[in-house]
């Protein structure tokens, strides 16, 4: 039996089609409609209320937290500010990469950390010898994000926190209807929108206040499928799908630093000792092998391959999460690894891992689309991520 | 003559007013669109008429506007963001209803419940509507060769049409010939039995025109609706984020940002024409503006018999025009109601509010609909097409609060005695009860009500008689023969002076296809 979130009373009645799949070892909607559509326009047109409580979720407190967490991560958690969150990517010594995820100051010496995968062991191994208490909250702690332009508005009518005041990726202790929650300005979807923690006890109480307050504006649960979408429009990478942790990676080839998924962004310059430090300054004086990007796969000839067999373009409403090779000048020069048609943009998108010095925007390229059996391809060309990037996400 | 001086000038900000301005813009052109209400958008816009109220004030729903369009110009940039709507449900007379849901599987089931046949049959009907769907989408996006021209140009074009024909098959080319000249309710007869499933499909062929179910013609009208089911973009009837009126504005985005420059609020008097040749606009307010192109984006009777004098154009050329036929047949009632609608047969909140509301219980229904109109009245209970943007968009309304936009057919523009304002709004009530038949709590729930005849559609957006495509889509006026025969190519026989709208080959819907077509035939001609 796989394991299910504390708001599943509620989100299990309205999976109409029964479409679950696994997240972590949770059972996880894919949608709650037969498909995603409404789902995902609710991120981008009012919003969507995602269960994402499998997210594995650490509380680190004590003396020596901080320095325990700048040991670990990419970032400078000296600079960490409270009531401030990183995004970061943490390495192993050789600098590959071994998860991502959230890093939130609650207080002096009190942290929250999400991830992908389980971190039990590789924050006590990080640990020894340090004043640091590290508990494992994934279960206690049950989490929403409500994301879209109209998140604010919704939660504004059920917490005195004044969230103009809420910046992006920062976090604060409030209430929603009298249930101490955490609420923070964070999310997959590359979207204005919040990630609501709390108490797995009160779970299906905030969940129903913000069903009920959230109402009027459309508030919409969604499922994993639209979450998908939304992500890849955002550039957001995601663990075993674009990339393999060091930790699980079979073959060396399989692991990438930050650099080559896009997140060297994330590698502090400046600060102390942390790990993969050496490697990863000499990676960022010689240069990447690898780049991460977006491609656009020009849409007149991706049609052109489906017409040339009397079809019309077939595109579906769910992403794919397959590895997909991409050439140039028609050697391969990578390989994509997660895809969608973009709803909002109106074009298929990829995310692409891509060999120097192919990465470049601008860079013509060709990705493989099979068509009636047949392997073609359809042209493309590299984009800066994020492809799609709203003001009100920051504002 | 004052200003600066333009390379082009388009009269009106229709949508395909708008495009040809963007692609015209993008070639370079130094464009200007003119348009003589505050707003762009002609019968794609929205208007906030009762406070908090915004409404989709005439077109409501969109699915035929050119994939290429938004890509060429993209709109998705300029504001463009289509929002599902999922459902079709028809309530019937007996108090059950009959849903088409977005799910295949659920649809099926739906219909297997009022006939098994007709579920199978539906699966096979789909699939030949999506060939003829293909089979004509060629079509949209060729410039009309004129069959008894014998210009190399019209004879490549006929060659390229006959060879697509021939493509298809004996068995697609005798489906689409049946398409082009039978009656919808023929053409669903030979494929259904479940009478309200027959009327609400049929419904998509009587739309915007002067035609009942069972009037031959009818079934070409339902394919072009049939269309935007085929492109990647919608696959689906969407809803516009903001209301139709926000497409027009990402199209005007999209013609700013390309160099166009657009003025509301300038309302064109006439086409200056000098030596056979225009040479620019006269404005209402007395101001002249030259351009080398003057390109109108109105109606075949405004861009001909009033924009310019007809009496310098050739006889047979007037006469088309006067013959071409407008006769607006559909009404519209905007309401902005307190609550939601309960619907006897699926009462309370629920999904198939975010989708239409199809009021077409029966063919005979629908066909007595018409017969009123025929005879020059308003339908007594007409077809309605319902749709609850707030539901979709909650920016449409207050929260809590919502908007109705209910299409109604029929509304003859020449009404017996002529439009008033007492005729408007028994229009209204005729509307509204007929409505709360299925929605008894409808009439408690109405805050304000605005009720659009043919007669102020005109009136508004300038549309003759109201016919919301500019022109039936009537096989007689389509193609190479719309507007009028040998003038299907965009052009006129005045030099420099073009037409863009939807009057052109292929009209009809928030497509933009003619106001492409018609930057593409005016930038393929040399100066």
């Amino acid at each position: 039996m796989l394991k299910v979130t504390p708001f599943h009373p509620r989100t299990s009645a309205l999976v109409r089609a029964q479409t679950w799949r696994r997240w972590a070892g949770y059972q996880m909607a894919s949608a709650y409609d037969p498909h995603p559509d409404r789902e995902y326009a609710a991120v981008r047109s009012s919003a969507a209320l995602f269960d994402v409580s499998p997210l594995h979720k650490y509380r680190i407190a004590g003396r020596d937290a901080s320095r325990l967490l700048d040991r670990m991560i990419t970032r400078d958690v000296t600079k960490l500010k409270m009531g401030q969150v990183y995004y970061t990517p943490w390495c192993d010594a050789a600098g590959k990469v071994v998860d991502d995820g959230t890093l939130s100051r609650l207080d002096d010496t009190t942290y929250r950390l999400t991830s992908a995968d389980s971190s039990l062991r590789w924050l006590h191994m990080n640990a020894v010898g340090m004043d640091v208490v590290i508990q494992d909250v994934s279960e206690q702690l049950a989490t929403l994000a409500l994301q879209g332009p109209l998140s604010r508005t919704i939660l504004g009518r059920l917490t005195p926190l004044d969230l103009s005041k809420l910046k992006y990726f920062r976090v604060a202790h409030t209430t929603i209807r009298e249930i101490p929650v955490s609420i923070s300005r964070t999310g997959y979807t590359g979207d204005l929108g919040y990630e609501i923690w709390v108490d797995a006890r009160h779970a299906l109480p905030l969940w129903d206040a913000l069903i009920e307050a959230g109402t009027p504006y459309g508030i919409t649960p969604a499922g994993v499928w639209a979450l998908d979408i939304a992500r890849i429009e955002a550039g957001l990478i995601m663990l075993d799908v674009d990339y393999y942790s060091s930790h699980h990676a079979l073959i060396e080839e399989r692991k990438s630093s930050p650099f080559e998924i896009n997140l060297g962004w994330a590698v502090s310059a400046s600060k102390g000792p942390f790990n993969g430090r050496g490697a990863l300054a000499r990676e960022r004086e010689r240069g990447s092998e690898w780049g991460f990007v977006g491609l656009e796969i020009d849409w007149s000839s991706f049609e052109r391959l489906f017409l040339a067999r009397h079809l019309p373009p077939q595109i579906s409403n769910v992403a794919w999460r397959v590895s997909v090779p991409v050439y140039v000048h028609g050697a391969q020069a990578g390989y994509a690894t997660s895809g969608c048609w973009s709803p909002i943009l109106k074009k298929p998108l990829a995310l692409a891992h891509l060999m120097r010095p192919h990465f470049a925007t601008g860079t013509a390229v060709e990705i493989e689309v099979t068509v009636e059996h047949r392997r073609m391809r359809a042209e493309a060309v590299v984009r800066k991520l994020p492809f799609y990037d709203p003001e009100r996400k920051k504002a | 003559m004052s200003g600066r001086r333009y390379d082009a000038i388009v009269i009106g900000g229709g949508h395909n007013g708008l495009v040809t301005a963007a692609y015209l813009a993008r070639a370079g052109r130094r464009t200007l669109v003119l348009e003589k209400r505050p707003l762009v958008g002609g019968a794609a816009v929205t208007e906030e008429v009762f406070p908090g109220f915004r409404f989709t004030v005439f077109s409501y729903v969109v699915s035929l506007l050119r994939p290429e369009i938004i890509r060429d110009l993209d709109l998705p940039k300029h504001g463009l963001q289509i929002l599902p709507l999922e459902s079709t449900i028809t309530p019937l007379d007996n108090g059950d209803y009959l849903a088409a849901w977005s799910d295949p599987d659920e649809t099926r089931q739906e219909l297997r419940r009022h006939s098994p046949r007709d579920a199978d049959a539906s699966a096979i009907f789909g699939h030949l509507m999506h060939h003829m769907a293909m089979a004509v989408k060629p079509i949209l996006g060729m410039i009309p060769p004129d069959p008894t021209s014998l210009s190399p140009r019209d004879l490549a074009g006929l060659l390229r049409l006959g060879k697509h024909f021939h493509s298809l098959g004996p068995e697609r080319f005798h489906a689409l010939h049946k398409l082009m000249t039978m009656s919808s309710a023929d053409y669903l007869d030979e494929w259904f039995e479940f009478d309200p499933l027959k009327a609400t499909r049929s419904a998509s062929g009587i739309i915007g025109t002067f035609l009942g179910p069972r009037s031959p013609g009818s079934a070409y009208v339902l394919l072009h609706h049939y269309m935007g089911e085929i492109d990647g973009a919608f696959r689906a009837w969407g809803f516009q984020k903001g209301g139709t009126g926000a497409i027009s504005e990402s199209i005007a985005g999209a013609a700013r940002a390309l160099g166009a420059e657009i003025r509301t609020n300038a309302s064109v008097e006439r086409v200056i024409v000098k030596n056979g040749r225009a040479t620019g606009v006269a404005l209402s307010c007395g101001e002249e503006i030259a351009a080398s192109l003057v390109i109108s984006g109105l109606d075949p009777r405004l861009t001909f018999t009033r924009l310019v004098d007809p009496k310098t154009l050739p006889g047979d050329l007037v006469e088309g025009v006067r013959r071409y036929k407008f006769r607006g047949s559909s009404g519209k009632v905007n309401l902005a109601l307190s609550g939601l609608p309960d619907l006897s047969c699926l009462p309370g909140n629920g999904r198939h509010l975010r989708g239409a509301i199809s009021i077409s219980p029966s063919l005979a229904y629908l066909e007595r609909a018409y017969d009123d109109a025929k005879y020059g009245e308003f339908s007594r209970h007409p077809y309605m097409d319902v749709v609850l943007p707030s539901m979709i968009d909650p920016g449409m309304a207050p929260p809590g609060q919502h908007v109705m936009s209910i299409f109604v057919q029929y509304a003859p523009y020449h009404l017996n005695g002529g439009w008033s304002a007492a005729k408007r709004e028994a229009f209204g009530d005729a509307v509204v009860k007929t409505l709360a038949r299925y929605a008894p709590n409808l009439e408690s729930l109405i805050l304000h009500r605005q009720v659009l005849t043919p007669d102020d559609i005109e009136r508004m957006t300038g549309l003759s008689e109201g016919n919301i495509f500019q022109g039936e889509l009537a096989l007689q006026q389509l193609f190479f023969l719309r507007p009028v025969p040998q003038w299907a190519k965009y052009r006129t026989p005045i030099e420099g002076y073009w037409q863009c709208g939807s009057g052109t080959h292929p009209g009809g819907g928030i497509m933009g296809a003619s106001g492409r077509l018609a930057a593409r035939e005016i930038l393929g001609t040399p100066r």
